[in-house]
């Protein structure tokens, strides 16, 4: 179980492949942003949101698995503990955001706000020095927890000491309770603040849910991939994808629960303030799409994620996995875009480049990472359990 | 009296175990040998224990589904047929069928369909309630809500033998293996 020296050819290999495809995306997105860097700043905060969404809700999750201990959590630690390794990536990559903010925000351009009652209102908050020191602010608290969950689990790898497992599981419930705090602040600062006059008090808990259905997915389809190789081969077995399908059936619910309870709640109102949001996103192609993201967020995969069978095969529950993946994007590129193309639907091959390009540099560190360590955290104590016989 | 008859007067034949892997391996092999009428009883659920004994597929979940459908249906169609068809007011201008505002209804009487479906649908496939049971009749059967496990064989299964079958369940290390009366 110990020995990750015999995967390895095949993670260098992935790892090389993410490379590549990450720098063909970084020099497309590159070309973009010479072309035309009104767009450019636009297709990067999509992109960003999306990978900055798998670093957050690793350590979210991981929170949560070192506050509760399920046999489905020692299975995936170690992928989310590489997914929040990739940290240190995310915060550079929030440069360019910062110097296009007043591409991307109306709050952050002086002659708007001038003539604004409501944004001069909301100033106080929505200025550029305070956004950029919460960012900051916001990535040191992250890089704590971050450091000391990797740290304390790094460190019984070497020393097996079991008093490392007690640290962990006091430290999951405070991390899970900031993480909620801070990345709700993240996602009205970096998502909701595009649209300055709306405001919706359920927006961030709906983006970590949406980053927990994403980290769950992408967490599947690499276990599943490491369960067909040595030497997790026949160590994780049907029971742990069981738990996983489960938890992915879970969550996908919870999103639509709280998608729900914005929209009646917004519909119900009716209030010239709130209602435009809906307005934009429900007209012409953006509507289309709601009703794409409805079914494939949800319906399909909630009926495909009920039957047992699905959830028991590795490969069926990764395909599904990946296709939810996919949603994932649409439902993001739903709610960021109309805020720049209200009138109507509005795609632009920058769209694709630079997702594709902060993907692929999200996906080589994170190989690099895992590589790095065992692939299950093997001297904890409470590991035992998780492999008995089912 | 002969075996032959004494046989089909007994409910079955039991064996004590003292662990549920015992338990778990007798059970697999009894159903490898053929043996259906048999069911296992032990204090805490044991995984795989069910599909040891024969339970492959089990239909509760599909009532479960059935039920949670009808309640849907009819929680949606309840608000219909009263804010569209039987008494349609104009609220703030909003269209009679405002599906939006049926939902969080609908899927109350989802769920509440659905548990229904669950327990009575358990009930039923349990053939409860069932006041008298003979495996009782066996003291130490008792035990089966602390500490031990059962493995009862039915004398109705096809291959029951009354000697063939204690034989083969001693074989598995039980604390004891018991004749159940009717």
């Amino acid at each position: 179980m110990q020995n990750i020296e015999v995967i390895k050819p095949l993670l260098n290999k992935m790892q090389q492949r993410a490379l590549l495809v990450g720098a063909l995306g970084v020099f497309a997105t590159a070309v973009g942003a010479f072309i035309s860097p009104e767009q450019f700043f636009k297709s990067y905060l999509f992109g960003y949101i999306f990978w900055t969404g798998l670093t957050l809700g690793s350590l979210a999750i991981l929170s949560l698995h070192h506050m509760v201990g399920g046999g489905w959590g020692f299975v995936i630690q170690r992928v989310l503990e590489s997914g929040t390794r990739t940290l240190p990536l995310m915060a550079l990559l929030f440069l360019p955001i910062l110097f296009g903010m007043k591409e991307l925000y109306l709050w952050a351009r002086p002659e708007v706000v001038s003539t604004d009652a409501i944004l001069l209102h909301k100033s106080a908050y929505l200025n550029i020095p305070f956004f950029a020191f919460r960012a900051f602010f916001m990535f040191a608290v992250w890089a704590v927890f971050v450091f000391f969950m990797n740290k304390w689990s790094g460190a019984q790898d070497k020393t097996a000491d079991d008093s490392l497992s007690e640290k962990l599981r006091s430290i999951g419930g405070p991390a899970l309770l900031v993480c909620f705090i801070t990345i709700t602040f993240a996602s009205i600062d970096w998502v909701m603040s595009l649209d300055p006059h709306w405001f919706s008090t359920i927006f961030g808990v709906m983006l970590i849910i949406g980053q927990g259905v994403s980290t769950l997915a992408f967490a599947i389809i690499v276990v599943s991939r490491l369960a067909e190789h040595k030497p997790l081969a026949g160590v994780i077995q049907k029971k742990h994808f069981h738990d996983h399908g489960n938890l992915l059936l879970a969550f996908l619910a919870l999103w639509a629960y709280m998608g729900l309870s914005q929209f009646l709640i917004i519909w119900s109102g009716n209030l010239p303030e709130e209602i435009p949001w809906y307005l934009h996103r429900l007209q012409g192609g953006w509507g289309t799409l709601a009703i794409l993201t409805v079914f494939f967020h949800f319906i399909v995969p909630f009926f495909l994620l009920l039957m047992r069978g699905n959830k028991r095969s590795a490969k069926v529950l990764s395909k599904i996995a990946m296709a939810i993946i996919l949603v994932r994007f649409l439902d993001l590129f739903w709610i960021i875009m109309p805020n720049f193309y209200p009138h109507g639907f509005h795609i632009h091959w920058l769209d694709f480049a630079a997702p594709i390009g902060i993907g692929g540099v999200w996906v080589a560190v994170f190989v690099w990472q895992l590589k790095g360590r065992a692939l299950l955290p093997v001297n904890d104590p409470r590991l035992i359990e998780v492999f008995a016989h089912e | 009296m002969n075996d032959a008859s004494k046989a089909t007067e007994l409910y079955g034949v039991m064996a004590e175990f003292d662990s549920p892997e015992l338990l778990l391996e007798a059970s697999e092999k009894a159903y490898e040998l053929g043996y259906r009428k048999m069911d296992a009883y032990t204090p805490y659920p044991i995984e795989a224990l069910p599909e040891a004994v024969g339970f492959k597929k089990p239909i509760l979940p599909r009532i479960v589904l059935i039920g949670a459908i009808i309640g849907g249906c009819l929680g949606f169609f309840m608000q219909y047929y009263a804010s569209v068809i039987s008494y349609p007011l104009n609220i703030g201008g909003r269209p009679l069928n405002s599906w939006p505002s049926f939902i969080p209804v609908t899927f109350e009487t989802t769920i509440l369909l659905a548990a229904f479906a669950a327990v009575f649908g358990m009930f039923a496939l349990n053939g409860l309630p069932q006041p008298y049971h003979p495996v009782f009749n066996v003291p130490r059967f008792a035990l089966a809500s602390r500490d031990r496990f059962f493995l009862c064989i039915e004398s109705e299964d096809k291959l029951f033998d009354l000697t063939k079958t204690k034989k083969f369940l001693s074989d598995f290390k039980p604390k004891d293996v018991y004749e159940v009366e009717p």
